[in-house]
């Protein structure tokens, strides 16, 4: 039980309170329930299932899917999924849950038909197969990747309803495990001229983005491994490019080709997509790094509270400068904040799991998260992000996010 | 036989070689087993075309002998003159990115006329990329510009000329990042 006085309005309690009280998490929140005796059920009286090469989740959680699957028109690989957040807790994203974004389907590559090139403005072209890289020192970090797209959802004049998937599911997390690509570029031996890369995946679209060349050698990796085991086909099997911070679609899959230029190629997708209209009609290109953000994925819409009582307000906060340095969180709309409690793992240019305890009263009430990073860059509101961009302008979002708690427990999406 | 005491030679390069490639220190050092690439290899991977024209191929074509080229490959999903097919608009809106509906199109908001013939070769037509030969690339690209009313409909587009194509929308962009 929750006792004494709560850190912020309608019930809240935040880090301080777990601080006080010794608890590491939010576990123990709720009053042991008051069954009868349990019987001794079926999967105690029989020997359970036998081994198997892979695992899979429990046929009880077969709900838990990618959700939203949409593509454009005559087409089925040219859109995206959603990783279902209201469905996890922690910090890694289940890779067979993680989102994705193709621009033209999921290539069935042959690793041993696979090649890497690295050209351009060097003094020796070089190719690395797959096996070859595979021998290179190789560094892994647990980082999220988040489509620029995410969120896009609240543009929209009026509060869309739907759920935390749909309209926050294009970020996930994942170890990243692969071969800084700079380690390729020195070998190859960069010209003075060479500014930017331009890399190029081996999908049907040869999808291709340019990025400088001061972000590759600062921390980019041609990334092999997904949590632990190589990449899934839909993750960029057998090499992908992977930026920590920056937005996902300059993380090119099936990593080709990257070539040293003296500038951005100009790309479909840098230039007529992935920009950012402003009210004058003007637009911003290569807005790469993904800006501080948090979302409340529980409670959420479709996880409704049964009944007033204590809950668990938890989520998840990231900011492609840094590292975390506090989460805010709110349940009466925004009058009063209390600081949530960080799961352990606070990385860098990853997402942190946070978490807060709430005593609900059953009446209306509007919870929030506000995200701040260790740069000092806080999550805006809505209508501050959304006051210089053009109309229908939606990379980028990253507002603070409101969920409507109704008097029956119903959680929908609002605006505050 | 050598009965030296100390480590031989060749112990000493394995140790240095091996602190070379995992010391965390030493990890920008590179193994060195890339191999070599020749230029005929090179340039079936290189896709890459900068707005200065390089990379481009040889060929050329004109819009007229590109709306062949359209009606057969690209009609079906973004229709009659580039406008009210299934999937992306290619033509019109001009002059609508500062009201409340812009439309963004190839015409209305691409800042690079290079960026249209990179983009169809890569990707285009959608269930058959590669299939197009330059000369077919270069006159669809000059079909896309034509219909937006860019470049006349005799007009060769071609390795000299595309660069030099201004987009309608070009000085309308800013950068992020710092440019050099």
């Amino acid at each position: 039980m929750l006792q004494g006085p709560s850190d912020a309005g309608n019930g809240l309690y935040g880090r301080r309170y777990f601080l006080k009280t010794g608890l590491a998490s939010g576990a123990a929140l709720f009053a042991a329930h008051g069954h009868a005796a349990p019987q001794r059920p079926e999967w105690m009286r029989t020997p359970g299932a036998g081994m198997s090469i892979a695992g899979s989740p429990s046929r009880f959680e077969e709900h838990v899917q990618r959700s939203h699957i949409g593509s454009q028109r005559g087409t089925d690989g040219s859109g995206s999924s959603r990783t279902p957040l209201q469905h996890l807790d922690g910090l890694i994203t289940p890779s067979r849950l993680h989102f994705e974004r193709h621009h033209s389907g999921i290539p069935d590559i042959d690793p041993d038909r696979h090649t890497l090139y690295v050209h351009g403005l060097v003094k020796r072209p070089l190719a690395f197969d797959v096996d070859t890289l595979a021998r290179y020192p190789m560094v892994s970090r647990i980082q999220f990747l988040e489509c620029s797209g995410n969120s896009f959802g609240l543009i929209a004049p009026q509060a869309a309803q739907a759920d935390c998937a749909a309209l926050h599911g294009l970020i996930s997390v994942s170890e990243w495990g692969g071969v800084p690509l700079s380690i390729l570029l020195d070998e190859a031996g960069i010209l003075p001229k060479g500014k930017w890369l331009v890399a190029d995946g081996a999908d049907s679209a040869v999808m291709s983005r340019s990025v400088p060349l001061s972000k590759i050698m600062d921390d980019a990796i041609v990334a092999l491994y997904q949590n632990g085991e190589r990449l899934r086909p839909s993750n960029g099997y057998p090499m992908r490019l992977f930026l920590p911070g920056w937005e996902g679609n300059a993380c090119v899959k099936w990593l080709r080709s990257v070539k040293v230029t003296d500038g951005p190629s100009m790309a479909k997708d840098e230039t007529s997509k992935y920009s950012d209209s402003q009210m004058d009609g003007s637009a911003k290109l290569f807005t790469f790094p993904m800006d501080v953000k948090s979302v409340i994925t529980q409670p959420s819409p479709g996880l409704d509270l049964p009944a007033k009582g204590e809950y668990q307000v938890a989520g998840l906060a990231w900011s492609g400068a840094g590292r975390i340095r506090s989460v805010d969180v709110s349940v009466d709309g925004g009058a009063s904040w209390a600081q949530a409690m960080l799961d352990d793992h606070v990385l860098p240019k990853c997402a942190t799991r946070f978490r807060a305890a709430w005593r609900w009263d059953g009446a209306p009430a509007v919870i929030m998260s506000r995200a701040v990073d260790d740069t000092g860059a806080v999550q805006p509101t809505r209508e501050v992000l959304m006051s210089n961009r053009a109309p229908g302008a939606f990379y980028h979002m990253n507002p603070i996010q409101a969920w409507r708690v109704d008097g029956d427990g119903g959680v929908s999406n609002v605006y505050v | 036989m050598s009965m030296s005491n100390g480590p031989s030679a060749n112990q000493v390069g394995l140790l240095v070689a091996l602190c070379a490639f995992f010391s965390p220190l030493c990890l920008a050092q590179s193994p060195g087993l890339g191999q070599q690439v020749s230029a005929v290899e090179l340039q079936a991977v290189d896709f890459t075309i900068m707005p200065d024209g390089s990379g481009l191929p040889p060929g050329s074509g004109d819009a007229r002998r590109g709306a062949t080229v359209y009606q057969m490959h690209c009609l079906s999903c973004h229709g009659e003159q580039g406008v009210g097919g299934l999937n992306d608009r290619l033509a019109g809106g001009h002059g609508s990115l500062t009201s409340n509906s812009p439309v963004k199109t190839v015409g209305s908001y691409w800042p690079y006329a290079t960026t249209l013939f990179d983009y169809v070769r890569r990707a285009m037509p959608y269930t058959a990329p590669g299939n197009l030969n330059d000369d077919d690339l270069f006159a669809v690209t000059a079909y896309v510009l034509f219909v937006n009313g860019i470049v006349g409909e005799t007009t060769v587009v071609d390795a000299n000329t595309l660069p030099g194509i201004k987009m309608p929308n070009v000085d309308n962009f800013v950068w992020a990042v710092p440019s050099d």
